[in-house]
């Protein structure tokens, strides 16, 4: 019997890479031998990515992309669907914890250098996931049709109009319709359940890729490939499996804790997971008192609130997410960790840190005079960070890394 | 290879790419033009006709126009004649940075001296501005003299729809094309225009 499935097994293995595959980016494929919990929040991200993806394709099921159905299709999910509630949130928890996990992973990233060479791909791939993620996730809100889905993205698109000469037509092709109509629901219905989770898995599987390619990096930023033993393995090493994959397990079942707990008694997340307004049917005649988006975009709507013109909030919103594609040329220090770099380095991520929270904040809250300065002031915060890193690495006093990790 | 092939070589892969490149757009036409208004879309997107002489003097009524709000105001005479008191709040009085298709025919902007029409999406970001008539202070102006006030980003209009300065919106509401024929109003189309 056992002769048998050991030959069969050797037979596929033989016309599939089976035991090379899981040697070289499981068995066999050194990884640090000490880091810290920051550097759990990536296995997490790929949790949350599966569960998105399975709790998605059961809610296409009963979902309906139609103008008159799509909000009654979410309420039957919910009410008549068995265990349809338990599919649904685990699927808006889901969205909020993978943003959650993926600005730990991108901050961990800023805090250790991540970026660094020869990880500037890594970090690139990592950056267009999170594109594709807000994109995402923008689409999926628009879907049950309620009353933030539409205000929500009548902002965003809006956001179009503001490009000059192309902008109103531009709105008007990505709508489909003269308002965000079925026809918008369901183009939206296709990319998001079909378009993005292509390209995400796609640039998933690079970003794992070219990881593997370059190795992992450590809390000290020391580089594990000086020293290697005679097998060439690096000594500060150990092998991603077992090692790292029963590490992992743990993160992932408090993870699990975490998440149930959300789940199953603040699915809304006190109105910034799902927002109250989304429990009334779109009316493109009545406005919200208060349009707020989840709490993922907030740092970006408080950035385009604080720009009176709409074509330079768009410019500013957009440039506060591409200038984490050009970290990797930004940073000029010798070193990667924020254990070894100077005190400047210290002072920019904590006020970059706290910046980036209050805008957050300021974009779930209604407008004032002073909550728009302090918009402005933690806006040029968020940007000195970035734009003044290459000054403030270069010139700063670093310590001596350490030989071994 | 000989040199004469290589140089054969790369002028055939050049004209193969051009002629492919070449192409592209017109793969790319149907899957571009599919995300246009579909027939079905524009017929909805129609023009809407109604009776306007039985709104009330001061009334302010919205009707969707291809689903979007358009505000009709029917105007007091006091109203009108306080348009001048917000003049020094206005950015744009004339309405010189926007197209505005019936411009200096009536001070409520539109073609009838009593009503005015102008769309109901904020220049902003597209919400709709909410009406406060009175005459009293409020929370976002102590000198209100009436006009609209957009709850999202805290826009300030006049009763006519003309922008205020300072505030998040950067133009007046647009005055969609209209004519009245009687007392019957037709939003969305201008024979004389």
């Amino acid at each position: 019997m056992f002769g048998i499935a050991s030959k069969l097994f050797s037979w596929v293995n033989d016309r599939l890479p089976i035991v090379n595959t899981f040697e070289r980016h499981l068995s066999k494929h050194p990884v640090p031998s000490k880091v810290n919990f920051w550097y759990l929040f990536g296995a997490l991200a790929a949790v949350t990515l599966i569960i998105q993806i399975v709790t998605g394709i059961w809610l296409i099921m009963p979902y309906s992309n139609t103008e008159e159905q799509a909000f009654s299709s979410i309420e039957y999910i919910m009410r008549d669907v068995d265990y349809g509630w338990v599919i649904r949130y685990m699927h808006t928890t889901g969205a909020s914890l993978f943003f959650a996990v993926v600005y730990l992973h991108m901050f961990r990233g800023l805090l250790y250098g991540s970026y660094q060479k020869p990880k500037e791909l890594v970090w690139i791939f990592g950056c267009t996931i999170y594109l594709a993620m807000m994109a995402e996730g923008f689409l999926g809100y628009v879907l049950p049709y309620g009353q933030m889905s539409y205000w929500g993205a009548q902002v965003i698109i809006s956001l179009f109009g503001a490009i000059p000469y192309i902008g109103e037509s531009l709105e008007l092709w990505v709508r489909g319709d003269y308002y965000i109509s079925g026809i918008t629901v369901s183009r939206f219905f296709a990319l998001h359940v079909v378009a993005l989770p292509l390209i995400l898995i796609a640039l998933v599987f690079l970003h794992l890729v070219a990881l593997h390619e370059v190795g992992a990096g450590n809390p000290e930023g020391v580089d594990i490939e000086e020293h290697l033993d005679d097998d060439g393995v690096p000594l500060d090493s150990v092998p991603f499996f077992p090692y790292k994959v029963l590490n992992a397990m743990v993160a992932i079942g408090v993870f699990g804790v975490v998440f149930s707990i959300i789940m199953f008694f603040f699915p809304e997340g006190g109105g910034y997971f799902i927002e109250m307004a989304n429990f009334e049917k779109a009316n493109p005649l009545v406005t919200p008192d208060h349009i707020a988006p989840v709490w993922y975009y907030a740092p970006f709507y408080t950035m385009l609130r604080a720009i009176p013109d709409p074509l330079g909030g768009l410019i500013v919103m957009a440039s506060a997410v591409a200038i984490f594609f050009i970290v990797p040329w930004l940073d000029r220090s010798k070193v990667a960790s924020i254990r070894y770099k100077g005190i400047y380095s210290k002072i920019a991520i904590t006020l970059f840190g706290v910046s980036f929270l209050t805008l957050g904040y300021l974009g779930t809250v209604g407008v004032t005079e002073v909550r728009k300065t302090m918009s402005v002031i933690c806006t040029v915060i968020y940007f000195a960070y970035f734009l003044l890193m290459p000054i403030y690495t270069k010139y700063e006093k670093t310590k001596e890394v350490p030989e071994r990790l | 290879m000989q040199d004469k092939d290589k140089t054969r070589r790369k002028v055939l892969i050049g004209l193969t790419s051009a002629v492919g490149i070449s192409g592209l757009p017109f793969a790319a036409t149907p899957f571009i033009a599919a995300w246009n208004p579909s027939a079905k879309a524009k017929a909805a997107g129609a023009p809407v006709k109604l009776d306007v002489s039985k709104m009330m003097y001061g009334q302010q009524i919205q009707v969707a126009w291809r689903k979007q709000p358009v505000f009709i105001v029917r105007h007091t005479k006091e109203s009108i004649a306080n348009l001048k008191l917000n003049l020094p709040k206005l950015a744009d009085p004339n309405s010189d940075e926007i197209i505005e298709p019936y411009k200096g025919m009536n001070p409520s902007r539109s073609k009838s001296p009593e009503y005015s029409v102008f769309s109901g999406v904020c220049s902003h970001l597209g919400c709709a501005p909410k009406y406060y008539p009175e005459v009293e202070p409020k929370p976002w102006d102590a000198t209100w003299n009436g006009g609209f006030f957009c709850p999202c980003h805290g826009s300030m209009f006049d009763i006519v729809g003309r922008v205020f300065k300072g505030v998040p919106a950067p133009t007046n509401l647009t005055v969609p094309p209209h004519m009245f024929e009687g007392t019957i109003l037709t939003i969305g189309e201008d024979k004389e225009l």
